[in-house]
Order: C-alpha cells, then structure tokens, then sequence
C-alpha cells in the first residue's frame, strides 16, 4: 500500500506544475466519465437496441431459416473451444505449460459474465437468453475437455483443428445462402452484424493471397508482370474507395446486359478484395525487401528451386516482418464495410441508420452509435488480439518444443 | 425478347437463367464472357401488352423496387426486418398488382445521388423514393425518367426555434442557414434567396443527419427541407415545441414514383396502379371493405361502374398487361390512398402530418384520379 503511495506521488505529482495538471486532468476525467455513466444509466433509452436486436445481428434474414445461423453459431463456438484448449494442450517454450494460465481463467470469468448479461440487458425471450447461456457452457465445456484430452493426439491434434476452419467457413457460407438442399435465401437479406463479418472475412482471406502475388509479381523480373502489377496497385491506389465502391454498384449494371450483374453483395465484396490485395501487396513488398538478399541466394545454391526457396524461406520470414502492416490493413478493412452502407447495403451502419429512421425511433442516435462503436471495438480488439499471438508464434526465439 | 437497354444486346431465356444462376455464385467475372458468347441467341415471343420491363419482372417473379430506405414515414425497416412505409407502400401496391402477392418484392436502398443511374441501367424496375418531379428529371435531354401518379405533395419550407425571432424569409438576411448538399432543396433555397434579394449563409452538409445535428448544435438560426422532412426531424428533438416552420412555401415538391422511359406500357401500369388507390379512397373501397364491395359488384350487374373498376367485367387489365383484378389485389394488400397516407405518415404515425393539399380533390386538395373508363 505503501509502496503504491510512492509510486503515485512520484508519477502524478513529481514538481507543483505536475500536480496541478494531474488534478485538472483527473478532475475532467472523472467528470466525463460521470456524466456518460448518468447518461447511459438513467437518460439513454436502450429501447431502440433492445427491439431492434434481431436487425442489428442478422439483419431481413428470414426468421425460419434463423435456425441455420444458430447452428452455425454453436459450431463456430465449438470450433473455439477446440482450437483454444487443444492449443493450451501443446505448451510451447514461451508458456508454462499450464492448462489454465490466469489469461485463460479471465476469459472465462469475462466470457461467463458477458454471455449472462447481455442477453439479460437485451430483454431476450427466456428462452433465446438460454441458448446464450448454452454457448457459453459449450464454450467453456470444450475447451475444458480439449485442453484435458488434447495432448493424446499428439501432434496431429493442432494440424486437425487448422483443418476445422476452413472446413467450417466453406460449410457456414453453405448455411448462410443456401444450397445442398437448404432453401437459398438471397443476399440482399442478410444484414447487421452477419453481412460486416461476412464481407470482412471474405475480403480478408481473398486479398491475402492476391496481395501476395501483386507483391512478387511487382518484383518480378518479366516486365510485363512486373508493370502490370505496378499499374494494378498504382490505379487501385489512387482511387478512393468509395469511388470505386459507386463503380462497381452502378457502372456495372450498364456494361453487363440486364441481370447478369451479380448481386450487388459479392460486387461490393469483390471490390474490397481488390481494393485491400493492392494495399496488402505492398505491406508484403515491404517484408520481401527486409529479407536479406542472402537468404534467397542460399536457398538457391543449396538447391531449392524457385518456388521452394520463395515457400520455405523467403515467404516466412517476409510475412513476420509484414505482419503488424498487414493486420493493421485488415482492421481498416473491416472498418471500411461501413462504406457499403452508403450505396445501400445493411450492414451494420446501414443498419443503424434504418433503424434511426423508424418514426418509434427517431433521435436515438446516440444510443445506436455507441453500440455501433462497441460491436466494431469488439470485432477489431479481437483480430489485434489474434494477430499479436500469432507474432509470439512465429518469432523465432519462441519456436514450438520438440515435445 | 430482352433488349438490354445500353448493350443493345438479346437475350433469349436460357441466357438469362443462366446468368441469374452464375450472379448468385461467387464466379460472376465469367459471366461477362458468357454473355459475350451467347449474346445473339434466339429471342422468344412476347405477347401484345407485356412490355420489355414486365417481360423482365414477370420472369424474375419479383419486383426490383428502388426506395431511399433511411426515411422516417416513407421508407425504414421496422424491428421484424420489414420494410414500411408510404413509398414501400406503392412498392407493395405494384407487386400485389403483377403478382397478387405484395411480398414479392425485393427493396434496393439508393442514395440520391445513384438512384436514377440505378434506375436507368436496370438495377430497379421502380423508383419510388421521394423523388420531386421535374422538368429536367422527365424530360428525355434531361434524367430521362417517366413519373407516375404524384403520391405526396410536399413543399420546401424553414424551420427556426421560436425564441430566434425570425418570422419571414426575410429575416434570414445575413444569418447562417443549414441545407443538405446536392438536393434540389439547396437549389430552390439559392434561387428564391436571389429573387429576394436576400443574402444568407448556406452551411451545406452531406447527410440529412448532419444537417440537423448542426441545426440543433447552434451552428444555424434555421434549417431547410421539405416541410414533411422537417417535421418528422422535429419529434425527434429535445424539445419540439421549440421549433416552429415558417408560413413561406419555397418549392412545389411532387413525390412521385418513377419508371424509365421508353417503355410505356410499364409506365402506363405503374400510373394506373396509383390512380387505382386513388380512386378506391374516393369510392370508399377500403381494405377492409375491398372483398365485400367485390362480391356486391359481383351480385349486382347495374353497378357497371364499380364492375369495371373492380376488374369483375371489362378488360382494363388486359389493356394494361396486367390481371383483371389488379385495383381489388393492390387495395387488399395496402388499403386506399388515404389509408396508406394516415397509416405512414398522418394521424396513424408518429409524424401526425396533416393531410394538408394530399387530400381528395373532392374535399379540396389535389389527389385526383383520372376515371377508369
């Protein structure tokens, strides 16, 4: 206690400047932070979300083909688990080892409390509020049990559960739009929290690949490859986004004869895959450039042939570097869907913005972009969080044991 | 036989299921190629009436309805993700009319700068997304749109808190005026300001939120919009009783539904849907009464009248490519005119707008039908 006294006074209030400075910011701090809680606990009307939930999660889609999203949900929850305990199952050098490290123990305790009140907050049926509860035990029941039985499969555990997500992804866009016997319901349905998501991941994994390619190829020695791919990522570049958002919706409908457009969710989709493999092509470029020109030269006279030296060498070591750059471009990429609610899609502000127009809710807007604002929070702290553990993974002082 | 209305090219059945089956999948860059290919295809007979557009809409089995979606009392998606509203009405009047079914539609949310390029290269079949009528948006040099039936007769007025002082246009001189940039609110505002020889400040905004978030922040003694607008932003503020609409009407602004031009006939379908709803509020055919007023027409062969409106004998439908019955399936599926009116945007809603000029013209105002004869 004493010790936490000393410290206080020797970082708030070192010299009379600091402390009246410290007292002023405090004070202000306190007062913001007053204010907002009066504002949100006794002024806000939370109405406006608690009504409109439904819209904001999956937006117009059909409720009696909900059932799919929620099965897609409790399997993209169980796929967590499974990922998360068998990965605790497999210490590396740079953890303990153990099961339940006190990160692990938080999360449950946040997810727990999470999962119970904000179902309770929404003012859910009984009945949708137990199905959160659900996930939340299935959650934490599988990770429990992977983590428990994860080493068993050695290491083929680990390389199974990387095989689950893609396997899952392709099987989630199934349940989403139909097909395989399931009735297909169009895209101009899906909305709210599905379509940001949906959009996001769809331009995230598509641009990572493209960007990759744009990146080698401006490096390429054939210049016509090498030109074409400069020209690609200059043109892309020096056009707004919103620009060629706007030239994908309305352009296309008149080079291609009538209906043969494709729905006006994949263009907007297909349009932030290109626009983001420009801009990632070049955060790749930079990792390229850090690896030591050496490193592809040895690789070569060992030999290793071109495409072997660029998979097993060069590429590794570029994306470590790139990494940082490139998560930064996919968590503005993911802030960018915002854009698509302006040529007319529901995503999430698209969303918003019916919502507020609705007469029953007219001047909730404050409401509505603060839960707009925690929801993309959320999304973007997450793949921070991600991309941070993957950088610990691939540094190379912390290289999985042999065990 | 589809014509596409910039590509001139044909497309015969086939073509187009397969096109529609290929923009549904993720591949669409190919499906440039394959029109490319299989443009010049055999083109299938169409019958007298059916225009291109129905043609179009028929095969699709829904209407493609271009509405602004982020209205209050025109167009927004309620809690249960259904679209609502007096524009999404006569959406749900023209499908009930082609289809029987006001739900096949499908809504596309258009801003105001891409809704006639949406329009003109066949994203929508149907734009009803209050739109003023005007010379240069008709007109074939112009926009090149052909308007249907005026479905609500709006102005463009001021709005100033009551403790501002300002009483007239007048008064503006000089001060800071909130306008949303690009409409033709900004246009009128800037013309009837010149014409008084009144220097004012615009301060333009790009979204209709913004403009009021300024208004309401200080930044302006007054804002402008269409009087509807501006008071349906008004139950939203703090205080409504605070802020007053000025006696002054800057601008005649007709909403009205719009179609591309040439093709008539779908025009012709779109307007006489319209009037149909008219027509019903002026025959007191409501949509409770509509099967009722039916089976008396049926009963009765002396109510010639009511026995055409009502598609029970005569052939308007025929004449129009649409089914017989289209006035009775449009009135059971969203009522009357002045239903949908109190309903959105009247005494039903939350906007409470009086029906002002929107009324009958047999009370005095200025919807009125054109007899169905």
């Amino acid at each position: 206690m004493a010790a936490l006294l000393r410290r206080i006074r020797r970082e708030l209030f070192p010299t009379r400047g600091d402390a009246v400075l410290s007292v002023a910011l405090l004070g202000l701090i306190t007062l913001a932070g007053f204010g907002f809680l009066h504002w949100a606990l006794f002024q806000a009307r939370w109405l406006v979300i608690q009504a409109n939930a439904t819209l904001f999660a999956v937006g117009r889609y059909p409720i009696e083909q909900q059932w799919r999203l929620w099965l897609l949900l409790w399997l993209l929850v169980a796929a967590t688990g499974l990922s998360w305990g068998v990965l605790r199952s497999h210490p590396r050098r740079d953890r303990t080892g153990a099961l339940w490290p006190r990160n692990d123990r938080l999360a449950a305790v946040l997810l727990g409390v999470v999962g119970l009140w904000v179902p309770w907050a929404l003012g859910l049926d009984l009945s949708l509020q137990s199905r959160w509860w659900g996930l939340v035990i299935l959650l934490l029941l599988v990770r429990w049990l992977a983590g428990r039985f994860g080493r068993r499969f050695g290491s083929l555990g680990p390389r199974l559960v990387a095989l689950t997500w893609p396997v899952l992804y392709l099987l989630g866009m199934v349940l989403i739009s139909g097909g395989l016997g399931l009735v297909s319901v169009s895209p101009s349905e899906w909305g709210g929290l599905l379509l940001t998501l949906l959009e996001a991941s769809f331009a995230i994994l598509l641009c990572f690949p493209l960007g990759v390619l744009l990146a080698l190829g401006r490096r390429s020695e054939l210049p016509l490859l090498r030109w074409g791919s400069v020209l690609y990522i200059e043109f892309i570049r020096g056009a707004p986004l919103i620009t060629l958002l706007f030239l994908g919706q309305n352009i296309l409908g008149f080079l291609l004869p009538g209906g043969l457009a494709p729905e006006r969710v994949w263009r907007a989709a297909w349009v932030l895959t290109f626009f983001a493999a420009a801009y990632l092509a070049e955060a790749v470029r930079a990792g390229l450039a850090a690896v030591p020109g050496g490193q592809f030269e040895a690789a070569r006279s060992l030999g290793l042939s071109y495409p072997q030296t660029l998979a097993k060498v060069v590429l590794p070591q570029a994306m470590r570097v790139a990494l940082p750059a490139m998560v930064g471009q996919f968590i503005s990429l993911l802030q960018d869907t915002t854009l698509l609610s302006l040529i007319g899609l529901m995503e999430l502000l698209g969303t918003a913005r019916t919502v507020m127009a609705n007469p029953a809710f007219l001047g909730k807007n404050a409401e509505v972009y603060l839960t707009l604002a925690v929801l993309f929070w959320c999304c973007c702290a997450a793949l921070g969080l991600g991309s941070r553990a993957l950088e610990r993974r691939l540094d190379p002082q912390t290289v999985p044991s042999s065990t | 036989m589809i014509r596409h209305p910039f590509t001139g090219l044909q497309q015969c059945g086939v073509v187009r299921k397969l096109g529609m089956a290929l923009r549904r999948s993720l591949l669409w860059p190919l499906t440039a190629l394959l029109a490319a290919q299989l443009a010049g295809c055999a083109s299938d007979s169409g019958s007298g009436v059916q225009s291109q557009k129905m043609a179009t809409i028929n095969g699709r089995g829904k209407l493609v309805c271009g509405v602004d979606g982020k209205l209050p009392g025109f167009s927004f998606v309620g809690p249960d993700g259904a679209y609502t509203g007096l524009d999404v009405d006569v959406c749900k009047a023209m499908a009930a009319a082609l289809f029987g079914d006001p739900g096949k539609v499908e809504y596309r949310d258009l801003n105001s700068s891409e809704r006639f390029a949406a329009l003109a290269s066949g994203e929508v079949d149907l734009l009803s997304r209050n739109t003023t009528m005007t010379l240069s948006r008709d007109a074939p040099g112009g926009n090149g749109l052909s308007f249907g039936p005026t479905t609500f007769y709006d102005g463009q007025g001021v709005m100033t808190p009551v403790t501002s002082g300002i009483r007239t246009l007048k008064d503006l001189a000089g001060k800071p005026i909130c306008v949303e940039s690009g409409t033709t609110t900004e246009l009128n505002l800037a013309d009837r300001m010149r014409e008084l020889d009144v220097a004012y400040t615009p301060l333009k905004f790009q979204t209709g939120d913004q403009t009021y978030a300024a208004y309401l922040g200080g930044r302006c003694i007054a804002v402008t919009s269409d009087r509807s607008q501006l008071a349906a932003k008004r139950t939203s503020f703090p205080s409504p009783d605070q802020h007053v609409l000025l006696p002054d009407v800057m601008s005649k602004e007709p909403l009205t539904p719009a179609t591309v031009n040439g093709d008539p006939a779908w025009a012709d379908a779109v307007r006489w849907t319209v009037y149909g709803l008219m027509q019903a509020e002026e025959l007191g055919i409501t949509k409770a009464n509509v099967a009722e007023k039916l089976a008396e027409a049926k009963a009765n062969p002396n109510q010639a009248d009511l026995r055409r409106f009502l598609g029970v004998e005569g052939d308007f439908g025929r004449q129009l490519g649409l089914p017989s019955d289209f006035v009775v399936k449009s009135v059971a599926a969203v009522g009357n005119y002045g239903e949908i009116f109190d309903r959105n945007v009247g005494p039903g809603s939350k906007l409470k707008l009086d029906r002002g000029v929107n009324r009958q013209w047999t009370d005095g105002g200025l919807i009125y039908s054109p007899p169905f004869r």
